[in-house]
């Protein structure tokens, strides 16, 4: 019993002093996982970076089912991480349940940019242009007129990037065709690298020689398959050009790894309300380097800097998918 | 559809329903003596993780393919002890290792590459070449038989060949031979068998045995064929289809080549169409997706025919009450 006691007095201190090493920000991961050569992974070397420079530690939590998702963040809000960051629109409803509950912490969410809470800092991203301008390139190195595009769970967030993608596609060539297929409509579909690959063959066989993965762990087979096959890839939002050096044209970036590390750098004094970081902020752009710089041809640069600049003026406007619902481009 | 289209969507057929087919038939030799197996997902996923990771470390396929057979063997022997010797719950005993080896493959692929899980992409040696059978280059410009035969018929790894060497084989060895006659008894009155002096424990094991071996074919046919190498959750759910088409298959070896062959056309062709246009309305590719599922609840429902299990399944084996 006296043991028993010792125990209990024990844990008490650890969860007190738990709950007063306070103030660590806090990560959590979606499901494609930390280490998902993209989405997430950009997330985390975001973090890693605001560590090293500031030599600061934080918490971080990987989701392994849908379930999870309420009582991860609940944890973390209790533990006294402050901010809370978590990567992912998943979680934009549970967020609204959750934050309300924990007005002293401040939270901040990618993807997500519809909730109205006081705590809350909501960074989108306007993918559709970054895309657009892989889909000039697409379009530019493809040889056939014919592109792909492979999603990965069929939401709008993932139609907004083949959407602009199209879009960009045919600003080079009106007569292109662009093939776009979703992995699945569960959330299986972010870790498939098999299935993937299946739809790279199926949409070279239809004549794609250039194609575009936007799906998480799947665009892992998407790149492979691609590289085996003897055709162009594209990666996305980490740069993945180095994953099969001069057989991946380029990679569209979305810098969630700036928006984990101003929300960590920010700290407690986080300003909630909505940020987008568009082109012209840097939030999204193409990845250029040693790896695929024999692929871009200086016309293909020129070209799509141009169409750069204009959309970071506001001269030319890419259609967002997730406006409206529809794509003038493609349809799904 | 033209007939390179076809060809091309068959071609993918093949690929797709080869782990199928190999996970199918292991659950058939667990199910045949009785012993009910929803862990063929988890072994698969055991396989393909460590099937991956010797191939990367060593460089050398066949390796790897010991290595995931033997991932799987060992489940296969956690599977044995508790539904057979302990006389555990099967489906409880199934879900824990489905469990067991989605945490496991990713914890230890974490400690050992640092890479969340997944394996470092394999080249060269460390993956399965297609091979070109003999004569395929000759035959390939004749119409119609040469496409079948350089496209569709060669040109896969040699796992493919084997997996579908396994159904005769399998059929062979279950209606053919004195083992396969006792492994059908064990499934279905073990008494009989008892009485006869045959050990029920050792021919369940033995089936349970061949189970794990079909399954870590399976998983390195994922990780080393199809894949460049291991990633978390990669089986995603195909271990759960092969156990549907084991029920489509009425629990028979050649018709479990036609039930895998028939889901994996079926993903195939969703792969190929996002939307089969039939003129008056769109069938979407989630439908064709959902199909093996949704035959197979009409099998089990009794409208096509009737889908009978083996009688002693799912019953640990008690010699005396």
């Amino acid at each position: 019993m006296s043991l028993m006691k010792h125990l209990a007095a024990a844990t008490a201190t650890l969860a007190l002093t738990a709950g007063m090493a306070a103030a660590d920000p806090a990560l959590i991961f979606d499901l494609g996982g930390k280490f998902d050569k993209s989405f997430n992974e950009a997330a985390y070397e975001g973090a890693q970076r605001w560590a090293q420079e500031t030599g600061g530690t934080y918490k971080e939590l990987e989701m392994q089912s849908e379930a999870q998702r309420e009582q991860a963040l609940r944890r973390l809000a209790e533990s006294g991480a402050n901010p809370v960051v978590m990567t992912g629109f998943a979680f934009g409803d549970v967020l609204a349940q959750v934050a309300p509950d924990f007005p002293d912490t401040k939270f901040a969410i990618i993807d997500v940019n519809w909730l109205d809470l006081a705590n809350v800092k909501q960074v989108a991203f306007t993918e559709h242009e970054g895309s657009y301008l892989v889909g000039m390139m697409a379009a530019m190195a493809s040889k056939t007129g014919t592109v792909g595009f492979v999603g990965g769970m069929d939401i709008p967030l993932i139609r907004r990037f083949g959407c602009g993608y199209a879009q960009g596609v045919k600003a080079v060539n009106a007569d292109a065709t662009v093939i776009a297929n979703m992995t699945g409509s569960t959330p299986a579909a972010w870790n498939d690298p098999v299935k993937g690959g299946e739809l790279a063959k199926a949409q070279k066989s239809q004549g794609a020689d250039v194609i575009f993965a936007a799906a998480g762990g799947t665009g892992i087979g998407v790149l492979q398959a691609a590289a085996d096959e003897g055709i162009l890839s594209i990666g996305v939002d980490s740069n993945q050009n180095h994953l099969h050096p001069g057989k991946v044209l380029t990679s569209m970036l979305k810098r969630v790894d700036n928006a984990v590390y101003e929300a960590f750098k920010a700290g407690v004094d986080l300003e909630p309300g909505v940020q987008v970081m568009d082109l012209k902020a840097g939030g999204v752009g193409y990845a250029l380097d040693d790896n695929n710089a024999a692929l871009v041809s200086e016309e293909m640069k020129a070209a799509v800097d141009a169409a750069s600049a204009k959309i970071a003026s506001g001269e030319l406007v890419v259609h967002d998918y997730m406006s409206d619902e529809t794509c003038p481009a493609l349809t799904f | 559809m033209d007939f390179a289209t076809l060809i091309q969507i068959l071609d993918s057929t093949v690929r797709l329903a080869t782990p199928l087919l190999f996970a199918c038939l292991a659950g058939l030799f667990s199910e045949r003596a009785g012993v009910f197996d929803i862990g063929l997902e988890g072994k698969m996923l055991a396989s393909a993780f460590l099937a991956g990771s010797v191939a990367a470390v060593t460089g050398s396929v066949w390796l790897g393919v010991l290595a995931g057979i033997f991932a799987s063997l060992l489940l296969s022997g956690v599977h044995g002890l508790a539904s057979i010797t302990f006389r555990g719950n099967q489906l409880i005993s199934g879900v824990a290792i489905n469990f067991l080896a989605s945490g496991l493959t990713v914890l230890l692929g974490q400690k050992w590459f640092g890479l969340g899980g997944r394996t470092p992409a394999l080249t060269g040696e460390g993956r399965f070449e297609a091979i070109t059978l003999p004569f395929a280059d000759a035959i390939a410009p004749l119409p119609i038989i040469g496409p079948i035969y350089a496209e569709l018929i060669s040109g896969h790894s040699v796992l493919v060949y084997l997996a579908i060497a396994c159904v005769p084989a399998s059929a062979w060895l279950l209606y053919r031979t004195r083992f396969g006659l006792r492994l059908r008894a064990v499934g279905e009155n073990p008494a009989a068998v008892d009485t006869a002096g045959v050990s029920v424990i050792g021919i369940r094991y033995s089936a349970v045995a061949i189970c794990g071996v079909l399954c870590g074919l399976a998983g390195a046919y994922l990780a080393l064929g199809l894949a460049a190498g291991f990633g978390k959750e990669m089986t995603a759910g195909r271990g759960f289809i092969a156990l549907a088409a084991l029920i489509f298959a009425k629990w028979r070896p050649w018709y479990a080549l036609g039930a895998t062959m028939l889901f994996g056309f079926l993903e195939a062709v969703g792969n190929r169409f996002p939307s089969i246009d039939l003129g008056l309305f769109a069938i979407p590719s989630q439908f064709v997706q959902a199909l093996p599922y949704i035959i197979t609840v009409v099998i089990l429902a009794g409208f096509i025919g009737k889908a009978r299990p083996p009688s002693a399944g799912g019953e640990p084996y008690v010699k005396e009450r």
